[in-house]
């Protein structure tokens, strides 16, 4: 570690860690020598990057497919408006090298899969996991545990979040748990709604998002202790905090390979024939209301979603469907939309089972589409 | 009577109600009464078989439940136990 040197400027940088005597030079030698993956840079992403590269963590490589748009801007400060449609691992690259241009980064604008996650989390020391899906968590968690790399997990949603260290080995050369010891299994589809689906306050990724990046930095420098075997959970709107014991589960079976995590998670595969309905595009709809005929538009989302936007359909949220089911035609076509498709997919399957209906289309993609190809001046949420 | 913290996820089947408390000798009669109170929470906790779902951990103060006595785990009337439900927001 004393091969690693600074410079006069690196050393003027770094003197607010460098005079606390717990850190100090060899702190930063540490932060300096380490590589660290971050996999996403939306919420969680953004203040842990932001705060690593500040931090002075030597090479930081930052993994993502998506670009930026509008509705990331409530949260991703990493973000402004002018990067909106441009990739967001290259925007978040230039913003950082402008915060500071003595960390080496790494671009990836690429989805992590099970046939490249391997080979990119090999060239990294630590991995920082700020997904949003339930099978890029369990595939970053299966390839840390078979690199033997720590894997700092944060997660959040509406008010809530959670923060953990998994797979960390200490000074004894013992590993603690990871994902899979705290959660076997992932929820079926459908059961816990994605931010995108749910909501986040903010603020929340930039609390739980600043907690991942200091559990990094103790990673890497050895100070303190790390939440090895333990679960930060935050509460915003009770303020209520409390760390939990997190155990090896001995029943787990031992990870040896990487598997189809759509799969795994009830996502794809069998499963998505099982949600096979009758479909209209958003297109086919606007036809069927410019040639005036006779059909029902039933809208399943919930009554604050209708404000943001609405095509003036009968707002029957996907939770009562059952109990209106007298308000729905059955003699002529009626059109389910929601805001991306799924909840109204699930509401004609219910509706086809229990009540024998045979007269539903799904509106593909929902209002989502409806707004990005025949209305543009629909917001999109 | 033992306090139960409902996570986010989870509240709307509570009317919002971030913390229930119940009277109960352990945690499935905990668990039973909350259901009991809010049906529709039932399903997401328990499956058919009136198990634990795999995805929810149960916690009693910091300890999970399947390191003490699982299910019949004693719970006194200053208890307080957590529903850890698994998310998986960040980046969306």
């Amino acid at each position: 570690m004393t091969s690693i040197k600074f410079s006069k400027e690196e050393l003027e940088r770094y003197s607010r860690h460098l005079i606390i005597p717990e850190f100090n030079i060899e702190g930063q030698r540490r932060l300096k020598g380490a590589k660290v993956l971050v996999v996403g840079s939306g919420g969680l992403g953004s203040p842990v990057l932001l705060y690593l590269t500040a931090a002075g963590v030597g090479t930081i490589g930052i993994i993502d497919f998506d670009v930026v748009d509008e509705t990331n801007l409530q949260r991703q400060v990493l973000f402004t408006v002018d990067d909106i449609g441009k990739p967001k691992s290259t925007s978040a690259i230039n913003r950082l090298k402008g915060l500071n241009p003595h960390v080496r980064f790494i671009e990836h604008n690429t989805r992590l899969t099970s046939d490249n996650a391997l080979e990119i989390l090999s060239e990294y020391d630590i991995v920082a996991d700020g997904t949003d899906n339930f099978p890029t968590r369990y595939l970053v968690n299966d390839a840390s545990v078979i690199l033997q790399k720590p894997n700092v997990y944060a997660s959040i949603f509406r008010f809530e979040g959670q923060v953990s260290v998994f797979n960390y080995t200490d000074k004894d050369g013992n590993t603690g748990p990871n994902y899979r010891d705290l959660f076997p299994t992932p929820p079926p589809p459908g059961l816990v709604p994605s931010c995108a689906e749910g909501g986040v306050l903010g603020v929340l990724p930039g609390i739980i998002g600043s907690l991942q990046a200091n559990e990094v930095i103790k990673v890497i420098t050895g100070i303190g202790e790390p939440l090895n075997g333990r679960l930060f959970l935050f509460d915003a709107l009770t303020f209520e905090t409390r760390t939990l014991k997190v155990h090896k589960d001995p029943e787990q079976p031992q990870i040896v390979k990487l598997i189809d995590y759509e799969i795994f998670c009830g996502l794809g595969g069998q499963d998505e024939e099982a949600v096979d309905v009758k479909e209209v595009t958003v297109q086919e709809l606007e036809n069927l209301k410019d040639r005036g005929s006779d059909f029902q538009l039933i809208d399943v989302r919930e009554p604050y979603e209708y404000e943001i936007a609405n095509l003036s359909g009968t707002l029957i949220p996907l939770a009562e469907i059952e109990q209106h089911v007298d308000q729905i035609a059955s003699d002529k076509q009626v059109v389910v939309h929601c805001r991306s498709g799924v909840r109204s997919a699930q509401a004609i399957q219910t509706l086809e089972k229990s009540f024998g209906f045979t007269n539903l289309y799904n509106l593909k993609g929902g209002i989502l589409a409806y707004a990005e190809e025949i209305d543009n001046s629909l917001a999109k949420y | 009577m033992a306090r139960i913290i409902i996570p986010t996820p989870l509240r709307k089947f509570t009317n919002n109600q971030s913390t229930i408390e119940v009277e109960a000798i352990d945690i499935r009669e905990s668990i039973d009464a909350l259901s009991s109170l809010y049906p529709d929470l039932k399903k997401q906790l328990l499956d058919d078989t009136g198990e634990i779902r795999k995805f929810v951990r149960i916690y009693l103060g910091d300890e999970d439940i399947k390191v003490l006595n699982n299910e019949r785990t004693p719970v006194t009337d200053d208890a307080v136990i957590s529903i850890v439900p698994a998310i998986a927001g960040g980046l969306a």
